[in-house]
């Protein structure tokens, strides 16, 4: 009874989880401006990262807790990346003083 | 202009300690889970990058004096190394062993020789993946 609760919850987060990184990828295609953009695909990358989580109880496994820490870095490292890029024009520039 | 990157400076301080020690583990668990010489090196090269989008690349060069060309044919040649040296155990080439030691402070531990290749692999990615980035970035 119990695993069938846990089983149920987890396709339903699943799928509400889906339906975010849809909504999100309306603005990603239609947002104004590039710094929409990067916002959600930021945003997509955190609902990646519970998709990942809950895959992973679904599957029974710790495996896949490598990848959620994994998205989390690569995520924070893109997302600076083009937030420099907006702001400065260049990524890795010669000189902050 | 000079901008004020506070925020920044002080988030990459704390979280490229986090990125190394994280890679540090990926390299290690390759063993006996998911992980391995070739994503701890992209970790490793990922943890860099980021101090070098947030400090510049003239304190960078300051801070880290190697040319990462040269860890290519550093981990190439230990990569080798580990092939070659079986043949001195009168064994095939590539040939790998493991024995069980006790470490001082770890306790009864695994070690196997196919780490000392994956450590060549681990140091040829990080030479690559720089190299690329660094040479992109340089032009003037």
């Amino acid at each position: 009874m119990g695993e069938s609760i846990l089983h149920t919850v987890t396709i339903i987060c699943i799928v509400f989880i889906s339906i975010s990184i849809i909504i999100l990828l309306y603005r990603v295609l239609k947002g104004p401006t590039n710094p929409d953009r990067a916002v959600a695909l930021d945003t997509i990358g955190v609902n990646l990262m519970a998709l990942c989580g809950l895959l992973a109880i679904l599957l029974v496994t710790t495996k896949l807790n490598d990848v959620i820490l994994l998205i989390g870095i690569l995520l924070f490292i893109g997302t600076i990346a083009i937030a420099k890029f907006l702001e400065k024009g260049v990524i890795i520039d010669r000189n902050r003083n | 202009m000079k901008t004020n990157d506070l925020i920044l400076r002080t988030t990459t301080a704390l979280i490229a300690f986090i990125l190394l020690a994280f890679s540090i583990y990926l390299f290690l668990a390759g063993h006996n889970a998911p992980g391995g010489g070739f994503i701890g090196g992209l970790m490793t090269a990922a943890a860099i990058i980021l101090m070098y989008m947030t400090y510049g690349l003239d304190t960078m060069n300051k801070v880290i004096p190697l040319n990462f060309k040269l860890l290519v044919p550093i981990g190439l040649l230990i990569a080798t190394l580990t092939g070659v040296g079986s043949f001195v155990f009168d064994q095939p080439f590539l040939s790998q062993t493991y024995t069980y030691v006790h470490l001082p402070i770890l306790g009864d531990a695994e070690l196997a020789t196919a780490m000392l290749f994956d450590l060549g692999v681990y140091l040829t990615v990080i030479g690559i993946t720089l190299t690329i980035i660094l040479s992109i970035a340089d032009d003037n």
